[in-house]
């Protein structure tokens, strides 16, 4: 019996840290396959470098680094006045049953498959972009709001999750000391929740600066340094998915090298987002 | 004595679940009116309508009328921070906000637009003094209201409550998570303070109602069995459920 029980504990503990060496096999492959170009143009030649052309042995990643910052930024802009509102209005004011309802949909919005995203933005969007703003459709605020949508189910999941965890004796003392809803959510319930709703955002972010198929089909791909939010753009993803089936050498590593950027940026913005989430449970 | 607030007819329902049964009661100016009875009886449920409390439930259903110095409380343009600022709460588990013991008291005084630093100083001196936590508060009224006792919390809450300026306060169970030491500060305090205020005080321990009530109402089931002076439902209750409930048959 006792063997057993030993037998089951060693096999659980193998799968489990078989799961993490998988994350330690990649990061080491991706080393591996980057790090030499990184090293032979040298971190800043590769980072803040505005030229990539790897025919011609030009590999400085600045312009989808931007590209990336950008369409971040106005997925952002796009979700957050949207996810928040929306957790507000599910967590402090509609009935149970209405949550009940509303809050599986809006999760199932990150349930759509990204190139569907991708597609209706290209259908969609790309003529209202076109009438409205200029330009062809495809650039940084195609993007955007495309991205915004698909990280709305995030934010506002999680938002949610952390608005829900404030006492309930938190509400009910700022009611009864005179405030109206809207103050106790301004004043008492927002600040309780703020951690929370900070890392849920982080992992919005994290998953625009990861995502990769709808970009493509609606950013642009142009590896410039855009002027205005209306110019295509290429992301860091999209430069990897892109060229990666026919690029050999040099050309190859850079790419891989990419994928080094992409993963650290990752790994910050997850540390960030648990760190919060941490602060906020000690407090 | 004048009738501070007029209860009528109150009913009271949480979806089908018929909590309060045609309550009438009289609550006096300037007295403790202790409701006593066992659990799941509608004590708090009570104590909640006299400040609408239990309107933020959505499958609450309320009938009757109450009347809070002739005005009806239940009339559709009262605005609550106005009825919550009248009557003031504290609440059976003392919940300061997480802030510290400064902004915890000046907080509705504040969002009632009170700006003046020297005034709102003034008003928590005086507050802490009234729910005797000033002297061991005094120096250190930036510390987050959380990090203080049970029995300082709840003191907080009262001074709190103060800060309105009500003219009835509301007490939920206010000392059943205290020790003995703390309970009777507090009671102190409310003996101090009925002077200036109407407090009701809803209490699972009727020693602590026959120590401060003027006068008693017993409530079971949803339905007011009893009302009358401390000194008469505690000697010669003319309820036989009361005389069970006190003599602790029951609850």
């Amino acid at each position: 019996m006792k063997y057993r029980e030993n037998l089951i504990q060693i096999g659980l503990l193998l799968t489990a840290l078989s799961t993490i060496a998988i994350l330690f096999l990649i990061a080491l492959f991706i080393l591996h396959e980057g790090l030499p170009i990184i090293l032979k143009v040298g971190i800043k030649g590769f980072i803040c470098g505005s030229h990539w052309s790897p025919q011609q042995g030009h590999f400085g990643i600045f312009p989808m680094i931007i590209g990336t910052v950008w369409i971040t930024i106005g997925a952002l802009l796009v979700s957050l006045p949207l996810s928040l509102s929306c957790a507000i209005y599910l967590s402090e004011f509609s009935t149970t049953k209405v949550r009940a309802v509303l809050k599986p949909v809006i999760e199932l919005l990150a349930g759509i498959p990204s190139v569907v995203y991708g597609f209706i933005g290209m259908v969609v969007l790309f003529p209202m972009v076109r009438n409205y703003f200029g330009g062809t459709g495809p650039c940084i605020l195609s993007a955007a709001i495309i991205l915004g949508i698909m990280i709305l189910p995030t934010i506002t999941s999680i938002a949610i999750d952390s608005l829900q965890a404030v006492p309930y004796s938190f509400r009910e003392g700022s009611l009864s000391l005179g405030a109206t809803r809207w103050q106790t959510i301004r004043m008492v319930i927002l600040p309780a929740a703020k951690s929370g709703i900070l890392s849920g955002i982080i992992l919005g972010v994290g998953r625009a600066v990861g995502e990769t198929m709808a970009v493509i089909m609606i950013a642009g791909n142009s590896v410039i340094i855009p002027g205005s939010f209306l110019d295509p753009v290429r992301t860091l993803t999209a430069n990897i998915a892109l060229e990666m089936n026919y690029a050999t050498g040099d050309h190859r590593q850079a790419l891989f090298a990419t994928g080094i950027v992409l993963f650290i940026a990752i790994i910050i913005l997850n540390i960030i987002a648990n760190t919060i989430a941490r602060r906020g449970v000690e407090k | 004595m004048e009738d501070k607030i007029v209860v009528k007819g109150l009913n009271l329902c949480f979806d089908t679940h018929h909590v309060l049964k045609s309550i009438d009661l009289n609550i006096r100016a300037n007295e403790i009116l202790s409701i006593i009875g066992p659990a799941n009886s509608g004590k708090t449920s009570f104590l909640r309508t006299l400040n609408r409390l239990n309107d933020i439930i959505s499958t609450v259903k309320i009938t009757g009328e109450i009347l809070l110095d002739g005005i009806d409380i239940y009339k559709k343009d009262i605005l609550l921070p106005w009825l919550r600022r009248k009557v003031g709460m504290v609440f059976a588990l003392p919940v300061p906000l997480p802030r510290s013991i400064f902004e915890n008291i000046v907080y509705g005084p504040r969002l009632n637009g009170v700006t003046s630093k020297a005034k709102l100083e003034e008003l928590v001196e005086k507050t802490l003094k009234a729910a005797f936590l000033w002297d061991e508060v005094k120096d250190r009224l930036h510390l987050s209201g959380t990090k203080l006792s049970g029995g300082q919390q709840q003191r907080l809450c009262i001074a709190r409550a103060l800060a309105l300026e009500p003219e009835v306060i509301l007490l939920d169970e206010p000392c059943s998570g205290l020790d003995p030491l703390s309970t009777s500060r507090i009671e102190e305090a409310l003996y101090e303070l009925k002077k200036q205020y109407t407090i009701v005080l809803v209490t699972n321990n009727t020693k602590q109602a026959a120590r401060v009530g003027d006068n008693v109402a017993f409530f079971l089931m949803g339905e007011m069995i009893e009302y009358g002076s401390t000194e008469q439902i505690f000697t010669v209750p003319h309820d036989k459920r009361t005389e069970d409930y006190i003599t602790g048959r029951f609850g």
